[in-house]
């Protein structure tokens, strides 16, 4: 469930209406709280885990920060040298494109995103 | 039109290529873009994974947001901002204890009421005809493969958009502006999404076979709507070329790239530029429509 890349094909076409798409998304949710996932899909669950984690500090995303983040606790978990280096090359690819941010965005009332998440997340392990 | 502007995470960062060429055009066409008054981010894929109530409570602040200020519509470029907006206004709209529910937890009313564009919407609003008349440079080099990738057509019920198997909106656009487009199997196909740093190998296959498919057909460069889809198909295009030893040099347009070419624009002007695999290096290189030079066209430059 974690391979899946939400596309909705599934669901769009079932020839019985059924939401195969948010199933894939309830059993995500479960496995997350109930802190299940196979050491091969970890790597997404904490993409995902570092994703949430950048909002509700920022109330953006801040793709460096969410980088780092995500490249540090892969390298904790599976101890990975050549996954952490990668793409190391993009970065001066980025900056030549200015499409390269040192310091993201962020939202001005964070208070209010960091409520929002307490309220959605009280049980939740993030 | 009295129109909110969503950016979403993505236009504000690494894909701000994108926000400057829909910037340029949309000035060009009289719309102003109104930002929506401290966003945040819609959640996306991340959300919908990882928690239920996340996923309806992030979108909803913005609809919220968006409505306390009077705005009746909100554009959101990104279709993974819209279609996320959309299903929670869907969902509000149905369920009023839900609504009462979500109000408290974005300490904002939330009443679902204010319409999501896409940006193929947004134009389409503007009007075809006085699109027709803007045009300066008609792009008749042009031979685009436009791609909708997955969240502009689907869940169909969510974003109730075009045709969600044979959608024609950005070709009719495309035509629109003197350009060719043809006709291919991958248009609504997935480039892999918001995988890209997860799960590298599954984007370098998915985008490996649109790409693919998109230069069987005869296209000379591709059409895109979704700063996701730019990503994996121009910024992984190296990547992919290495991956499967293929030399793909498909050029990757936004929507608003060649919408902002034939209105007169300079690619650096757009932010063409600034895209990964080289562009066309100058507006007047689209008027070219010898069957060789059209090749250039798609791609003048390094490539």
């Amino acid at each position: 469930m974690w391979q899946c890349v939400s596309c909705q094909t599934c669901s769009t076409r079932c020839p019985k209406s059924v939401d195969c798409a948010g199933i894939m998304d309830a059993l995500r949710q479960l496995s997350f709280e109930r802190g299940v996932t196979t050491p091969d899909q970890q790597r997404t669950v904490l993409f995902q885990k570092a994703f949430l984690a950048n909002i509700r500090r920022n109330g953006r995303l801040n793709e460096l920060e969410l980088i780092g983040e995500f490249k540090l606790t892969t390298f904790l978990s599976g101890r990975s040298v050549a996954f952490l280096l990668k793409d190391a090359t993009l970065a001066p690819e980025l900056m030549k494109r200015k499409k390269f941010h040192l310091v993201g965005e962020k939202a001005h009332d964070r208070a209010v995103v960091a409520r929002i998440f307490a309220r959605c997340m009280d049980n939740s392990p993030l | 039109m009295n129109l909110a502007y969503y950016p979403g995470c993505a236009l504000h960062g690494s894909s701000n290529d994108y926000e400057q060429s829909l910037r340029a055009c949309l000035g060009a066409l009289d719309v102003q873009l109104k930002e929506l008054d401290d966003w945040i981010c819609c959640g996306a894929t991340a959300a919908h994974s990882l928690n239920q109530k996340l996923a309806v409570a992030l979108p909803a602040r913005n609809l919220a947001l968006a409505e306390s200020k009077g705005f009746h519509e909100v554009l959101a470029p990104c279709p993974m901002c819209s279609m996320q907006l959309l299903k929670a206004r869907k969902e509000l709209a149905e369920n009023e204890a839900l609504r009462r529910s979500v109000s408290e937890i974005v300490e904002l009313e939330v009443r679902g009421e204010a319409k999501v564009l896409n940006l193929i919407q947004l134009f389409e609003s503007i009007g075809l005809d006085k699109l027709k008349a803007a045009v300066k440079v008609p792009l008749s080099s042009l031979n685009a493969a436009c791609y909708y990738g997955c969240l502009l057509t689907r869940p169909p019920e969510v974003v109730e958009f075009d045709d969600f198997e044979q959608p024609r909106s950005m070709e009719k656009i495309l035509e629109t502006l003197g350009g060719k487009t043809v006709d291919w199997n991958y248009r609504t196909e997935c480039c892999g999404a918001g995988m890209t740093m997860a799960n590298e190998q599954t984007v370098l296959d998915l985008s490996h076979k649109i790409l693919t498919n998109a230069k069987k057909h005869g296209a000379n460069c591709l059409v895109v709507a979704c700063p996701m889809c730019h990503v994996n198909l121009d910024m992984k295009q190296p990547n992919i070329e290495q991956h499967y030893g293929v030399k793909h040099a498909m050029p990757i347009y936004y929507l608003s790239d060649v919408v902002g070419l034939a209105l007169g624009f300079e690619p650096e002007g757009l932010g063409v530029d600034r895209h990964f695999v080289p562009g066309v290096a100058r507006s007047a290189d689209l008027q070219v429509s010898t069957p060789d030079a059209g090749r250039k066209a798609g791609a003048v430059g390094k490539a």
